[in-house]
């Protein structure tokens, strides 16, 4: 079984800033951090290697910082890291990210052939969910997205059973090997890294690949040249305006607003029910 | 690629067991607009087996033609089936915009049917609209964890797609008297082909119900303390028939469930009434209740910015105000003995 998982280096959201004036990123303000969706799909690697071997490889683009995120997954249980890395993919969207990601998994397959990839759910930055059936379809393979649980892996037979997240409940589908998973957060839980990976992680350096590294590369395709989506213009989203602050005491702003809920006939009324 | 050669808008329209998800009418509704602006018909693409007859559904609601493919490897959407069907369509009918809810099956179609046609594709759109001069389709969604909104334009290729989110979009009021082109088509499409299969589909509808479609919503905050106080949030829905939902910090300190989580990475809902207490109003929370129709917010802080879509304030100490507004409600309801009923 030969596992690779697509990590993206991203800032943390959570604590990211945007310059109010120029509506851009101070990327000052935010950390860079593995994609939290991919933490859990190197984990879900991990989780499938224990039941049927083999090897698990992480696959990312960026500058060469991403590096980092490659030891992150090596820590997690990843086997070896790939990093393409190169100025022909900046400013790549969701169609052009794909197709730059397919062809370093085209050349990951030739030394040990892709059993299955893993993408997480969405990138937090760039939030859209897009490049991991993006990448299935360039390489003809099965996606499943919105995986909540591997079920069964069945070498032999090349099939997975697998659970996938609905907008009510889920379903159960089969699919043959190899496939790709987008996979949800709840899948698992990020288990605790062991030592020996640890150690393993610090010391590790992952194969770096340029684009001539890359073979039948369309460059027409690659980074901004191959994105059909432009950035029109950022804005403040637009505020709604606020109503009104009731006030006086505790006891008066709820009597003031039972009343006006009381009011509103189109809204709410008290039946009997006797 | 001439672009001339596309025109039309275009709605998939998803069906699940014979029932038109809410998000694809929304869709019909906004796709309406953007159709009027550039004086081109609305479609809908509607798959399934034995489905024709929810055609007049989609017309009522406002498309001027629906296509429809029906067959039995269609009966339950999987990506390999589905974006055959509507590749062919759209290799065929070449439509100018082509809209997909965002939901589990609407991304992961639109983002298999993109790549192969090769164009652009904006995910999670909250806003839609049309640059006539460039004939384009201005599709905006929150970015940076919803710091900051982003128009994306999809200049050279045609369709310009984009998923749209449930619940942002309005719907048209049905109308019955519509009529509309029905365009029947067929492809080939072999079970043996299929490389996935569904072998089951297990619904959970009583978690969706609560939060999609609930009419009233208590939904707390990090600001109740601790899980011991939010439990009275729980008495307070249960009086006026509420359902319970949370910020993001509720859900991350587990005091709630993952799927009661209200805003931008949990649910959108817009009920009748909205009960926002001590929760600070963060923009990524903001964009999941916005819609509803009558907002209530309770904070201590008179700043905080969910007072700036409430629309009654209360500013005070939500253990304090919450008795009471519970004590209030009992009270009423045992005035007039009997139940609180929504509109
Ligand atoms: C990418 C991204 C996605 C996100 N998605 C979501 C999402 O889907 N949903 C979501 O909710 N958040 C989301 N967030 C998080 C969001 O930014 C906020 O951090 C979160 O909503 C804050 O939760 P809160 O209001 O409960 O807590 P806080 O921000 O801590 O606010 C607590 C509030 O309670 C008030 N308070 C304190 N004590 C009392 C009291 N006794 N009585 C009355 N008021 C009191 C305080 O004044 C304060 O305003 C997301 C963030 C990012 C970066
Ligand atoms: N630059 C990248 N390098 C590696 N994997 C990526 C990259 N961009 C996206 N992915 C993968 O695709 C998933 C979805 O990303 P996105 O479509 O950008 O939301 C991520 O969770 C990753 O698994």
């Amino acid at each position: 079984m030969h596992i690779v998982v697509c990590v993206k280096q991203v800032p943390d959201t959570k604590i990211i800033k945007i310059n109010p004036k120029t509506n851009t990123l101070d990327r000052k303000s935010a950390p860079a951090i593995l994609n939290p969706y991919d933490a859990h799909a190197v984990q879900e690697a991990v989780k499938v290697k224990q039941l049927t071997g083999g090897t698990i490889s992480v696959l990312s683009m960026g500058p060469p910082q991403a590096t980092e995120v490659i030891k992150k997954s090596i820590e997690i249980g990843a086997d070896r890291g790939y990093l393409i890395s190169d100025r022909a993919f900046a400013g790549a969207d969701t169609l052009a990210t794909s197709y730059a990601l397919s062809k370093a998994l085209e050349r990951i397959g030739k030394d040990i052939p892709v059993d299955m990839v893993i993408c997480g759910k969405h990138a937090i930055d760039g939030d859209t969910g897009q490049v991991g059936p993006g990448i299935a379809r360039r390489m003809d393979i099965p996606p499943v997205t919105s995986v909540i649980e591997v079920s069964e892996v069945n070498v032999k037979e090349k099939t997975i059973l697998i659970k996938r997240k609905l907008t009510s409940g889920y379903e159960l589908i089969q699919a043959e090997l190899p496939c790709l998973l987008t996979v949800e957060k709840e899948i698992n839980e990020i288990e605790y890294a062991p030592m020996p990976n640890m150690i393993r992680a610090a010391r590790y350096q992952p194969i770096i690949w340029t684009v001539n590294e890359l073979e039948n590369v369309d460059r027409a395709q690659l980074g901004l040249k191959g994105s059909p989506t432009v950035v029109g213009k950022m804005f403040t989203p637009p505020r709604p305006e606020g109503g009104k602050k009731l006030e006086g005491s505790a006891d008066e702003q709820v009597k003031q607003l039972m009343d006006l809920l009381m009011d509103k006939k189109d809204l709410l009324t008290v039946q009997s029910t006797n | 690629m001439s672009l001339e050669e596309y025109r039309g808008v275009w709605v998939f329209i998803e069906q699940n067991d014979g029932k038109v998800e809410g998000v694809s009418l929304e869709l019909l509704g906004a796709g309406r607009k953007l159709a009027d602006k550039l004086e081109v018909p609305l479609a809908g693409v509607l798959l399934g087996e034995e489905i024709k007859t929810l055609s007049n559904n989609v017309i009522s609601h406002g498309a001027d033609e629906v296509y429809v493919i029906d067959h039995p490897v269609l009966k339950n959407y999987r990506t390999e089936s589905y974006m055959k069907a509507v590749i062919y369509l759209a290799e065929k009918y070449k439509p100018e915009i082509f809209l997909y809810g965002a939901t589990p099956n609407g991304k992961d179609l639109a983002s298999a049917v993109a790549t192969d046609l090769s164009t652009g594709l904006t995910a999670d759109t909250t806003m839609l609209d049309i640059d006539l001069e460039n004939r384009l389709l201005e599709a905006s969604r929150p970015a940076f964890g919803g710091n900051i909104m982003a128009t994306i334009l999809c200049k050279k290729h045609r369709p310009q797609m984009a998923t749209v989110r449930p619940k942002v979009m309005k719907a048209l009021e049905v109308d019955s008297s519509r009529i509309g082109k029905i365009i029947e088509e067929k492809i080939n499409l072999n079970e043996d082909e299929m490389r996935t299969k569904v072998l089951r589909i297990v619904n959970d509808v009583t978690k969706r119900a609560n939060l999609a479609d609930a009419h009233v919503i208590v939904c707390g905050g990090k600001g109740m303390g601790d899980e011991q106080n939010f439990q009275m949030l729980y008495e307070l829905a249960e009086t006026i028939g509420a359902s319970v939902g949370g910020t993001r910090d509720v859900v991350e300190a587990g005091w709630l469930p993952h799927e009661l989580q209200i805003g931008q990475t949990g649910e959108t809902v817009t009920p009748k009434i909205y009960f926002a207490i001590a929760l600070s109003g963060a923009i990524q929370h903001v964009v999941g209740m916005k819609n509803s129709e009558f907002i209530i917010a309770i904070n201590k802080d008179p700043n905080a910015p969910i007072f700036d879509v409430a629309t009654y304030g209360i500013v005070g100490d939500a253990l304090e105000v919450v008795p009471k507004l519970i004590a209030q409600f009992k009270e009423i309801r045992s005035q007039k003995g009997g139940e609180i009923s929504y509109a």
